[in-house]
């Protein structure tokens, strides 16, 4: 029993560092800043490509670990190093939601240059702009959840 | 035309690569997306044993974001935007993420990294989107 025990308690460590890893990462490449993430967006104002580098580097990063370490733990019904089951999304079809998601998504990331990660992150400066962002988006998704259901 | 002045290559890629590094270790390790919208779309939920390891990543983001803010020197946001505008900004991204299963994180790394269609033409409509919706509301 001690073993089992030990192993979840580096589950849950390990969820909490790459939690931080995330956090730091966003901070590093400045995607915190709603007004960076703006410069990217703006293609016909005077343009700041670097989000575009930071979601190539991130892919490359992701893409090819998950090419050499991952994809093979999946193709021989092999777990995840300390959890039972790997937890994928198993859809395939582009449907309605999907997309007008996307889209309103996109709409509200364009109008305040935030999304979910860099909202959390940017909590611990209490700046009660992004506090409000955070709960009314808290809402919008809770209540989206009833209607989606 | 390309801003120069505000293009910052080398923090992207660094950072950028960190963010892939945390979502490769939440798969590999604990069989997890790490997709930000769909975690905190978790902790909405009863807090249950099922939910307990989204607690403890956004936990994980909060720390890792004070140590980056006491060691980075990291300034707070400026946030220029009105009232009504965070709000109905905040409106559609809650309420599109969910529509839409997935965020930046979620389909834009964890998703088109796994080459999956579905998350190739959100990334690819979120982000027209986003530059239709600043060119009209900047």
């Amino acid at each position: 029993m001690p073993l089992l025990k030990s192993k979840q308690l580096f589950f849950y460590l390990s969820v909490f560092i790459a939690g931080a890893i995330f956090a730091i990462g966003l901070q590093v490449a400045a995607m915190v800043d709603p007004n960076k993430v703006k410069g990217f967006l703006d293609i016909t104002g005077a343009w700041d490509p670097s989000l575009a580098l930071v979601l190539f580097s991130a892919l490359v990063v992701f893409t090819v670990g998950f090419k050499l370490l991952i994809a093979p733990k999946i193709a021989q019904n092999d777990s995840p190093i300390l959890s039972d089951t790997f937890c994928l999304p198993t859809r395939k079809d582009l449907d309605k939601p999907l997309i007008v998601g996307a889209i309103l998504f996109g709409a509200g990331w364009g109008i305040s240059g935030l999304c979910p990660g860099p909202t959390i992150v940017n909590l611990v400066h209490f700046d009660a702009k992004i506090m409000l962002f955070f709960v009314v988006m808290l809402l919008a998704m809770k209540l989206t959840g009833f209607i989606k259901r | 035309m390309i801003n120069y002045a505000q293009f910052t290559p080398v923090s992207a890629m660094l950072g950028g690569a960190l963010i892939g590094l945390s979502c490769l270790l939440l798969l590999l390790v604990n069989g997890r997306i790490a997709g930000i919208s769909g975690i905190t779309g978790q902790i909405l939920n009863k807090p249950s044993r099922s939910n307990l390891w989204a607690w403890i990543f956004i936990a994980g983001l909060l720390a890792g974001a004070i140590l980056g803010v006491r060691t980075m020197n990291i300034a707070p946001p400026v946030m220029d935007l009105s009232w009504i505008n965070i709000i109905t900004a905040g409106l559609l991204v809650g309420i599109g993420t969910k529509l839409g299963s997935g965020c930046t994180s979620g389909h834009g790394i964890c998703g088109i990294g796994r080459f999956s269609k579905r998350s190739i033409v959100a990334t690819c409509t979120f982000l027209i989107s986003g530059i239709i919706s600043l060119y009209l509301t900047k």
